[in-house]
């Protein structure tokens, strides 16, 4: 067995800049020589709420974009929605404040070796960490397609900067406030068909996860996605984010969401007995 | 300051620093081995293994509470035979002194587990958990039932033969727990484990139904803390000679010498390392500056100190 975790170290990160944009917040922390080691698809567990906090558990956070050693060392960002206590209080923390994160934390997004053509698809704020994909896709030399979804248009998250590393960005909305009105998951099929992907990379509500994977079942293309679990460390000694997972043998197990992913491939997902007892 | 020994003893079994992980919040120690050497802790208590891999209960399993959280985990694992296999050979590599947790549906479960376990070398001591709260039938918590405690440990004593220290783990939710304690000590245990989570329950106000796909789960984290302090404290009071492995909500140095001074001969740390994977470091750090500060020289001296005689003040 390899070593878990083995690039993680637990450290007190300065918050270097924390700014809000649109739904919500763009936080970049200074983590030094770690940034070396994060990779799309990791996340970060965040210690929330204080030394006085009732909040006992980590909150975890996928790491969207990494920038290596600049003239203070190097940062990652969190795209963090401020949803439940714990997010609030992260969104709330000003620039210089001093938070314990420990990072980075799970299996990556797997990079082809050769420069095919990749879809990223995102739904709501799980779009952040694709960003950071289509940067490393993109100098691979892969062609880069990405669609976003979401309900209504302020909980798109697409930031000017972010769109440099794709060749077409397509929005859906499902009232139809931004982008064309639909799914995100509707034009995939017909992509598919017509373009030459090998790879579809997906991050955002399991719901989505399952509906492009019944979408690229129907086909040869590989779908790794980022699956969603509520989870209690982030470090694999909780056992609470599990997911029924198929081996390469065909045999179904309870595997960590933290570290058997959060990237994990889709077509051995078992999302129809997601929730439920093996 | 003058030098302390740290050291502790549960049975016959001997570990250099009262600080242990809990059954069920360390898995089998790789995850934390990341964070600190195994060997720098008391010993790894392992996730309670039954006889056969087994894959637990539905998610939710996870719900964060009031300085606290609910699991209903339902002891997933591997099985024994590859935990015997894979992870104490791991745990070995690493110079850890481990304490084995086994979990039973059957009293023949447990000493099946009992069985597997006498021939493996490298043991420093066997935890029987006899009450988990996440199974489907509440009568199967033997550590609710006087008779059935007494059972399992009774069978477990047999069939493991005098050498390896038992620690049976017990539930706070019973009317009283001196007298399930007292009986499981008469049976053969050693030590005692005190406390297992505490039942508890939180409705989803989206579905408005239970949030946890098991709907009940063991509370656990600082919220129960008095609990099982209190817990600790009865049980050393009446079996004064029997060492207690006391967890419950313990997050600070302070936190684990309430416990000691409660009885305990040594502490389990679970929900804390969820929060802090160097928890256990900082919380055996501080226990021992502690102890030093209060002016103790050994670690044993400590242990159940609030119920010394007033006029020892």
């Amino acid at each position: 067995m390899t070593q878990i975790n083995k690039s993680a170290a637990q450290l007190n990160a300065m918050i270097v800049s924390n700014k809000r944009v649109g739904q919500y917040h763009q936080i970049i922390f200074n983590v030094g020589d770690n940034a070396d080691k994060c990779k799309p698809g990791n996340f970060v567990a965040i210690n929330v709420g204080g030394d006085t906090s009732r909040m006992v558990l980590r909150r975890a956070f996928a790491i969207s974009r990494v920038t290596k050693s600049q003239s203070f060392g190097g940062t990652i960002e969190l795209i963090v929605a401020p949803h439940g206590q714990g997010s609030k209080w992260l969104c709330a923390q000003e620039e210089g404040a001093i938070i314990d994160v420990v990072t980075p934390l799970g299996t990556a997004f797997g990079i082809p070796t050769e420069p095919v053509q990749v879809l990223l698809v995102g739904g709501g704020y799980g779009s952040a960490p694709l960003f950071g994909l289509a940067e490393v896709l993109n100098a691979r030399g892969c062609r880069v397609d990405m669609l976003l979804g979401a309900s209504t248009a302020n909980k798109i998250y697409a930031p000017m900067e972010g769109k440099r590393s794709v060749n077409s960005l397509r929005i859906y909305t499902e009232d139809g406030s931004m982008g064309q009105k639909g799914r995100v998951t509707d034009p995939i099929p017909a992509l598919l068909n017509d373009l030459d992907i090998a790879v579809v990379y997906s991050c955002g509500p399991m719901a989505m996860l399952a509906a492009i994977n019944e979408i690229t079942m129907q086909s040869e293309v590989i779908h790794q996605c980022a699956v969603e679990e509520s989870m209690a460390c982030g470090i694999g000694i909780c056992m609470t984010c599990v997911l029924p997972v198929a081996n390469s043998q065909g045999e179904i197990s309870m595997l960590r969401s933290c570290i058997d992913g959060p990237v994990m491939d889709g077509a051995l997902v078992q999302w129809d007995k997601v929730g439920h007892v093996l | 300051m003058s030098e302390l020994d740290f050291s502790t003893t549960l049975g016959n079994a001997w570990f250099p620093s009262p600080i242990f992980t809990a059954s069920g919040c360390a898995s089998s120690g790789r995850e934390l081995a990341q964070f600190f050497p195994l060997s720098d802790i008391g010993g790894v208590v392992t996730k309670s293994v039954m006889s056969k891999a087994r894959s637990g209960r539905p998610t939710p399993r996870m719900a964060e509470t009031p300085s606290g959280m609910l699991n209903s985990i339902g002891l997933q694992g591997p099985g024994i035979d590859a935990f015997i296999e894979k992870d104490i050979p791991y745990l070995i590599s690493q110079k850890a002194r481990i304490v084995v947790s086994i979990a039973g549906e059957t009293v023949e479960e447990y000493s099946t587990l009992a069985r597997k376990l006498r021939s493996v070398a490298g043991i420093s001591a066997v935890e029987v958990n006899i009450s988990c709260p996440n199974v489907e039938n509440r009568g199967l918590v033997f550590a609710c039932d006087p008779e059935a405690s007494r059972r399992v440990i009774d069978g477990v004593r047999r069939t493991l033969g005098g050498e390896l220290p038992i620690i049976a783990k017990l539930s706070p939710d019973v009317t009283d727990l001196v007298s399930i304690a007292t009986g499981v000590v008469d049976a053969g245990a050693d030590a005692l484990a005190l406390i297992n989570t505490v039942l508890g329950m939180v409705i989803n106000l989206d579905t408005m139904r239970p949030h946890l796909g098991g709907k009940t789960g063991g509370l656990s984290g600082p919220a129960i803390k008095p609990i099982a302090v209190r817990a600790v404290y009865q049980v050393h009071a009446a079996l004064p000679k029997t060492p207690i492995l006391g967890m419950g909500g313990i997050s600070s140095g302070r936190d684990a010498l309430e416990m000691i001074a409660a009885g305990a001969s040594g502490v389990s740390i679970g929900t804390a390392s969820f929060g802090n994977p160097t928890a256990l470091i900082t919380i055996q750090n501080e226990l021992k500056e502690l102890l030093q500060v209060k002016g103790f020289t050994s670690f044993r001296d400590a242990v159940g100190f609030a119920h010394r005689d007033e006029e020892g003040d």
